[in-house]
């Protein structure tokens, strides 16, 4: 729409052509990044409301808050490119931390081995629930359901119901170096990993084709099976990290910890322009969408509203960003 | 019997943006009769008859319904007027019984309840106008083919349709089948029920039709008896000489790519075997469900095969396997590009760079510039039209978006291409693009195994025809031994077979 504007002859004088498109650039870049326009937007009322909201250890505040749902959603990202869902993230994260701690605590492991057997969890969750996907022809929302209740009743089982402290090096991970918070570390971290992924390697580029026509790529040759276990097995991996951080910052290990997350992720890569349907989504996008959720939190915080509340703000906030985009969509 | 006809598509029209599908045709169809519409694929029947159904509104012209002229914006509408379509793709829902297919929309109720007794009585008594008796308590999705279509019949007629339209229902049926069908529709006729058939089998139509009406991209060209012999037919449909429009120049064929031997797979295709040259092309021809696109999947490692053999340049192919297929050389170019050939969302560069993602890729990182420069040579070598390589694929011409999938293949290097209906839903300017390519191809030492409906095409491009019959080879023809007739009288060749 805007691109015919921009060629159409409206203006005899050069200036104001150019202003014409200037303005049709501007145009562009708002519909191609609604969500960060949307994020602005944001924290500009947040700003205008509480002048609380724009300093720069609320900032990080937001960061960290924004982190363990961040890195969840990078994970998930993978997994929605391909049309799929993961419901388990929470879970696994949870699982993942617990095992982290009970390797540390009970077997005595070193810290950093336990925090490889975390991340070994994720990974193996992630695999099961891929190859449940890929090989066992389940749909993703039942073989990730059933994951979701497997890993945290593993969780139960391994810590009896009970916190278990975390490894030294995970409660780093929670903790802050100087004024610099690791949480916001490991997100950017995990977010330059997604990011490569997804635009530089060939199996990244392989889930775009596979979200967008699974049986067109079936027949060009790419390993459909294999891209669908590896996004599993990502988010598993990014769902272990992201468990590690949230148990770092409470220097344990919780049994309930991240429940209700999965949703939280799923909702930061659909406010971030990713469509369920597959095949379109951004590491950027999700990013922002985690960000989104954090300051809206963080703002009502500030502005002393009521948990309950909240969740309904965060309700009409994912129905009102994503019905924006469908929108969008439809007019382009 | 009035002359008055029941339906009259009057000087339509339909224009679809710039392309004009089917451009002011007259069909009458009356009491009693059976209309048939004649054309070659992407004539325009389907879009004609879908004005009837209610599912596309004339741009130009009017229906007039006994004499009146009607607007039938939808298909509620259609079935009000009396006007049933069985559409070539069936519409029951599968995991339903019979009987609630049947009545649909309009269950018996008491009490706000569904009366199972009355649905059922009312339902066997539709299935009795069809000859059908099956219980109506079974899911329709349990019932062949043949029956299914009998059972839609049988909703159309409970509906009161007074006007039945036929869209290509013997397309998947067997010999007996057809038998049973028509048995059924000049029952109909004599009951008074108009009807208007599409088929491509030109024998049906002396033995079913009273006046066909020939329609050639999108035109009217004539209506004649159905009595007209069929050579008379073909050149009415045809129209145009075909040497013009198929440019194809012969290769001296040279050593063998592609060799097939006793390739069988259970119920779809049994014992096919042949052998195609560097050089040459290949066509397929033979009635739809004849197992045509079954073999060249299972040949391109799409689908699984029981026995047999597929050996690419002496070494033969593991079964199955796709990536070893392209690997080998083998590229398929799937019938149905939108659902099997094309990321739709995706750029032009992406798609064109499919084949070769994995392939190109080192240590697992895409070989960015190779992909770029690969789509641009080839994007420019087959001439897509586009504004630029991110420019997304769903946004080309149907012309342009099988170039693109034949480009991956182009790009990935294939040297036996298989061509799955190529020309389907392309028009006339991209169709002899694509032959070209197909000459290039031949010339540079390649092979192309051509399956198309399109007999013209198929006698036009290929160098030997192979026919397929139900599932077997019928007969394989040189180009210069070809003809309609001989190709038509191996496709409806009666081969004893174990499907059901």
């Amino acid at each position: 729409m805007f691109n015919t504007q921009e060629t159409t002859p409206t203006a005899q004088k050069a200036p104001s052509a150019d202003v014409k498109s200037t303005r049709a650039k501007i145009a562009d870049f708002i519909s191609d990044n609604g969500a960060l326009v949307g994020l602005l937007v944001l924290c500009v009322a947040m700003f205008v409301a509480t002048p609380d909201f724009l300093t720069p250890n609320n900032l990080l505040n937001v960061g960290i808050q924004a982190s363990v749902v961040a890195i969840l959603a990078f994970g998930q990202t993978f997994v929605i490119v391909t049309a799929g869902i993961d419901l388990s993230v929470g879970s696994v994260a949870a699982l993942s931390a617990m095992v982290a701690a009970f390797t540390g605590q009970s077997w005595g492991m070193p810290p950093m081995v336990a925090l490889l057997f975390g991340l070994l969890t994720g990974l193996a969750a992630g695999m099961a629930s891929g190859a449940a996907t890929a090989y066992g022809k389940l749909p993703p929302f039942i073989a990730t359901l059933a994951m979701l209740s497997v890993a945290r009743g593993l969780t139960l089982v391994v810590s009896n119901g009970i916190p278990i402290p975390t490894p030294s090096v995970v409660t780093w991970l929670g903790g802050s170096v100087g004024p610099i918070p690791m949480p916001v570390v490991v997100l950017l971290v995990m977010g330059a990993i997604g990011w490569f992924i997804l635009n530089r390697l060939s199996i990244g580029r392989a889930m775009y084709a596979v979200g967008g026509n699974l049986e067109a790529a079936r027949l060009s040759g790419i390993p459909v099976k294999r891209v669908l276990v590896t996004v599993y097995a990502l988010s598993g991996i990014f769902a272990a990290v992201a468990g590690l951080v949230l148990s770092g910052r409470l220097a344990s290990a919780q049994p309930q910890a991240a429940t209700g997350y999965e949703l939280d992720s799923i909702a930061a890569v659909v406010i971030g322009g990713a469509s369920l349907a597959g095949g379109v989504g951004r590491i950027s996008g999700t990013l922002i969408g985690a960000l989104v959720l954090a300051v809206i939190r963080n703002g009502l915080n500030l502005l002393n509203v009521s948990a309950f509340w909240q969740q309904v703000i965060i309700g009409l906030v994912i129905a009102v960003a994503v019905g924006i985009d469908v929108l969008r969509r439809k007019r382009t | 019997m009035s002359d008055q006809p029941i339906l009259t598509l009057d000087h339509v029209s339909k224009r679809f943006g710039p392309i004009t599908v089917v451009d002011d045709v007259t069909v009458n169809i009356h009491r009693g009769k059976i209309q048939v519409l004649l054309g070659e694929n992407g004539a325009g029947k389907s879009t004609l008859i879908n004005m009837a159904a209610g599912v596309h509104e004339p741009s130009s012209g009017q229906i007039i319904v006994d004499g009146h002229p009607t607007r039938i914006p939808d298909t509620k509408a259609s079935e009000a007027l009396g006007i049933a379509t069985i559409h070539q793709e069936l519409q029951l829902v599968s995991s339903l019984s019979v009987a609630e297919n049947i009545m649909m929309g309009r269950l018996p109720q008491r009490f706000g309840l569904v009366d199972k007794g009355e649905m059922y009585r009312l339902a066997t008594e539709a299935l009795t106008t069809v000859g059908l008796h099956v219980d109506p308590r079974m899911p329709a999705g349990a019932l062949g083919i043949a029956r299914q279509q009998l059972v839609e019949i049988a909703k159309a007629l409970s509906l009161k349709a007074r006007l039945l339209i036929l869209d290509e229902p013997t397309a998947s049926l067997t010999k007996h089948e057809i038998e049973h069908l028509f048995g059924i529709i000049s029952q109909l006729r004599s009951e008074g029920v108009g009807m208007v058939f599409i088929s491509h089998h030109l024998e049906e139509i002396a033995a079913i039709g009273d006046s066909v009406t020939v329609i050639r991209d999108g035109k009217f060209v004539a209506e004649v008896p159905a009595t007209t012999p069929e050579p008379e037919l073909v050149r009415l449909m045809v129209g145009r000489s075909i040497d013009e429009q198929f440019p194809r120049r012969a290769t001296p064929p040279q050593e063998p790519l592609l060799s097939v031997k006793g390739l069988t797979r259970k119920g779809s295709f049994t014992d096919v075997s042949f052998e195609v040259r560097a050089g040459e092309v290949l066509g397929i021809a033979g009635l739809v469900g004849a197992g045509r696109t079954e073999v060249v999947r299972a040949i391109a490692g799409a689908d699984p095969y029981d026995t047999g053999t597929v050996i690419v340049l002496g070494k033969p192919l593991p079964k199955g396997r796709i990536a070893a297929a392209i690997a080998a050389g083998v590229g398929l170019v799937p019938e149905d590009r939108k659902a099997f050939g094309l990321v739709l969302g995706a750029s032009v560069e992406d798609n064109l760079g499919y084949a070769t993602l994995m392939s190109s890729a080192r240590y697992g990182l895409v070989d960015r510039r190779g992909q770029a420069k690969r789509a641009s040579a080839v994007a420019e070598r087959l001439a897509v039209r586009m504004r630029g390589l991110g420019q997304q694929v769903g946004a080309l011409s149907g012309g342009n978006q099988q170039k693109v999938v034949l480009g991956r293949w182009i790009s990935a290097g294939s040297r036996v291409l298989i061509l799955d209906e190529p020309t389907r839903g392309v028009d006339v300017g991209a169709k002899v693009e694509i032959y070209q390519l197909m000459n290039e191809i031949t010339a540079a030492g390649g092979a192309v195994v051509m399956v198309s409906s399109e007999l013209p095409e198929v006698l036009g491009m290929s160098d030997r025809i192979l026919v397929m019959s139900d599932g077997r080879v019928a007969g394989v023809l040189a180009a210069a031994d070809a003809d309609q007739h001989t190709v038509m009288s191996l496709a409806v060749k009666e081969v004893e077979s174990d499907r059901v």
